[in-house]
């Protein structure tokens, strides 16, 4: 293998060649079939996918058919709602973390925001469904305040379980921005006069805010592409709903146009992060 | 009325949290120095690591004011007390007869040169400096004429729009003087500002900031390990060891006239002769110091005029620094001494063949320095 020592390059290329391989077949390929899909044509009578049978039908029915349009307006609605709650949650967390506990609490605390990653996605949904449901521990805390239930049928149990879900990815980003400002800064900003709302203010959150906007990609994505969580704690369709739907009675067709819409969203997203420097903090 | 006076200032980090030690400090026992400057934690606990012992000081208003020392003799950590980011844990600080030991930092008039200059990245150079004047809410127009001032004294206008990031250190390190002093505080903090730039920069940098405390007539405090920079600058220098003050006042004072045998050896070479040395060659028992350069070296044979002292050993060691060249000397009475000689007349080959030659050390007995052994 001496040979190979000088060429540098060639030893790069065949290190990649596998990994990169197996990415652009299996999933830029994947990618492709699924764009090529929402092109072709389904059988009506055999429910069959035929290939190189191009039409637009399956995009002309996404724009006419309104519940189409409503279920994809409900999805980026949710996921703003999801992005924005977990953000408001996730920054005094963070804070606290990066800047006010001691060493010990903050290792604590790392870990207590990282052990719910450890658990089955599965299980905590279903934790969530046996509070929520009739009966169950949120309806007993309530029932005292004369209030009733949610039930299962809420949207906004959806709402509130993929917060919960999602909350660590928006913490730790957070943490890593606000953990890198250099003590100095803070310290500069209170000699020049600056009371503590107003450091807070002109340097914590500008400095933090690309951090801000590295774990709303998590959020942001994560809840566009779920369809689990809205079938288990609500009767409300989402985007991925739809698409699992079709894919696997309905049109498949259909359900590779609608994927593609929040893959279009997400480019655009990724491109305005990359601008507001969230790729920094991640 | 001085610009600052220290009472009795004593820091202690670490040790039971939030119990302030009794207050007339200044006989802490225990662990002394080792406290690197703002770095609570890290110490047994229960133990406080002590990194200002009891400092008493007066500066003059308009004085360029040096506090030396290595790392860890408590001189930053007094900076920072007088800037109002560590909290004394005994004594008080007077800012122009005012006590401001309990006053947050945002309400003191004294601003900050900080070493790694603690510029927002987030920020233009322009925003940088008005940051002081915007916070305190100086209306636009005002602030804009200042900013282009100040910036103009550090030699950097029309660098409003850059960024922190795409300027060298020299230059970063003029942007974080002129957000400092657009405020027109009576004090200016300096933490060793020129720490992290190169040789010749700092001491382009020495002359420039020199020039510019003249001319904007304010107090300079500034904290420096480099005892060349404390001479050059200062109009009086304190030297800090283990969280004391070692010796106080002008640079010659110190030079000249070192108290201990501590500042002996910071503040310059330590050229010490004790014992029996110091009496076969001076005459007289306890601890002198010979600065190198006031010693000639001259032929052993040669006899020393009637004012002169004298010793004769061997060269151990030469080391050639381009201008000078530094002997180390063994003398045959014991110790070493060090003698730095201007390369007037020497080559370096000259000069490196000296090592291993007997020679004879004279120099005038008004430069013998007695030293006290504190």
């Amino acid at each position: 293998m001496t040979w190979l020592h000088p060429r540098r390059g060639l030893q790069l290329r065949l290190l990649l060649a596998g990994p990169i391989g197996w990415l652009g077949v299996v999933y830029l390929g994947a990618l492709l079939i699924l764009l090529l899909n929402a092109f072709w044509t389904k059988d009506s009578f055999t429910g069959r996918v035929e290939p190189f049978s191009w039409t637009l039908d399956a995009f002309d029915s996404l724009i006419t058919v309104e519940v189409y349009r409503t279920i994809a307006i409900r999805t980026v609605v949710m996921a703003i709602l999801v992005t924005a709650t977990d953000a408001l949650i996730a920054f005094p967390i963070a804070y606290y973390m990066a800047r006010i506990a001691s060493a010990r609490t903050r290792g604590l605390l790392v870990i207590a925001v990282l052990m719910p990653l450890w658990a089955a996605y599965l299980a905590k949904v279903y934790a969530w469904r046996t509070i929520i449901q009739g009966k169950g521990p949120l309806e007993w805390v309530l029932a005292p305040f004369g209030i009733a239930g949610p039930g299962l049928d809420e949207i906004a149990n959806t709402w509130l379980v993929l917060s919960y879900l999602w909350l660590p990815y928006m913490i730790l980003p957070i943490y890593a921005s606000l953990e890198r400002i250099p003590g100095s800064l803070l310290e500069a900003s209170s000699d020049l006069g600056a009371r503590a709302g107003s450091t807070f203010r002109r340097v914590i959150l500008p400095l933090a805010f690309p951090g801000v906007v590295a774990g709303s990609i998590f959020t942001f994505s994560l809840t566009l592409g779920d369809y689990i969580t809205p079938d288990l704690v609500s009767d409300t369709k989402f985007i991925g709903n739809v698409i699992y739907d079709n894919s696997s009675l309905g049109s498949l067709p259909l359900a590779a146009a609608y994927s593609l819409l929040p893959v279009a969203i997400m480019i655009v997203y990724l491109l305005v992060a990359r601008r507001l420097g969230a790729f920094e903090s991640l | 009325m001085p610009a600052i006076r220290l009472e009795g200032l004593v820091k202690h980090f670490g040790g039971e949290p939030g119990r302030r030690a009794p207050a007339g400090g200044g006989t802490a026992g225990g662990g002394v120095g080792g406290a690197a400057g703002g770095s609570p934690g890290g110490s047994a606990q229960n133990e406080a690591i002590v990194a200002v012992a009891g400092i008493d000081l007066e500066i003059v208003d308009g004085e360029f004011f040096s506090m030396l020392g290595p790392s860890g003799s408590g001189k930053t950590t007094t900076l920072r007390m007088i800037a109002g980011f560590e909290r004394p844990t005994a004594g008080r600080i007077v800012l122009h007869g005012r006590d401001v030991t309990d006053l947050p930092p945002f309400e003191r008039d004294v601003n900050t040169v900080f070493q790694d200059y603690a510029l927002f990245p987030h920020m233009s150079v322009g925003e940088n400096v008005a940051y002081g004047l915007m916070v305190r809410k100086v209306p636009r127009p005002e602030r804009e004429v200042r900013v282009a001032d100040a910036l103009r004294m550090v030699r950097l206008e029309g660098y409003e729009r850059r960024r922190p990031g795409q300027l060298s250190g020299g230059q970063r390190q003029r942007v974080a003087l002129a957000r400092a002093l657009v405020n027109r505080p009576r004090v200016l903090l300096l933490d060793e500002p020129l720490g992290a730039l190169d040789l010749k920069l700092r001491e382009e940098m020495q002359i420039e900031l020199k020039a510019i405390q003249q001319a904007v007539g304010i107090t300079f405090i500034y904290v420096t390990h480099d005892q060349e920079e404390a001479l050059t600058m200062s109009d009086r220098l304190a030297v800090f060891n283990r969280g004391r003050i070692e010796q106080l006042g002008t640079p010659a004072d110190v030079y000249e006239r070192p108290a201990t045998r501590f500042v002996a050896g910071f503040v310059g070479t330590s050229n010490l002769l004790t014992g029996d040395s110091a009496r076969a060659i001076i005459g007289s028992a306890g601890t002198f110091t010979v600065r190198p350069e006031k010693i000639h070296l001259v032929d052993p044979a040669a006899t020393p005029g009637p004012d002169e002292a004298s010793a004769t050993g061997t060269i151990r060691e030469v080391v050639y620094l381009g201008p000078d060249t530094r002997y180390i000397v063994a003398l045959d009475a014991g110790g070493e001494l060090v003698v730095t000689q201007q390369n007037l007349a020497t080559s370096s080959m000259e000069a490196l063949a000296a090592k291993g030659r007997v020679v004879r050390l004279t120099w005038k007995r008004q430069h013998n320095l007695p030293v006290g052994d504190g």
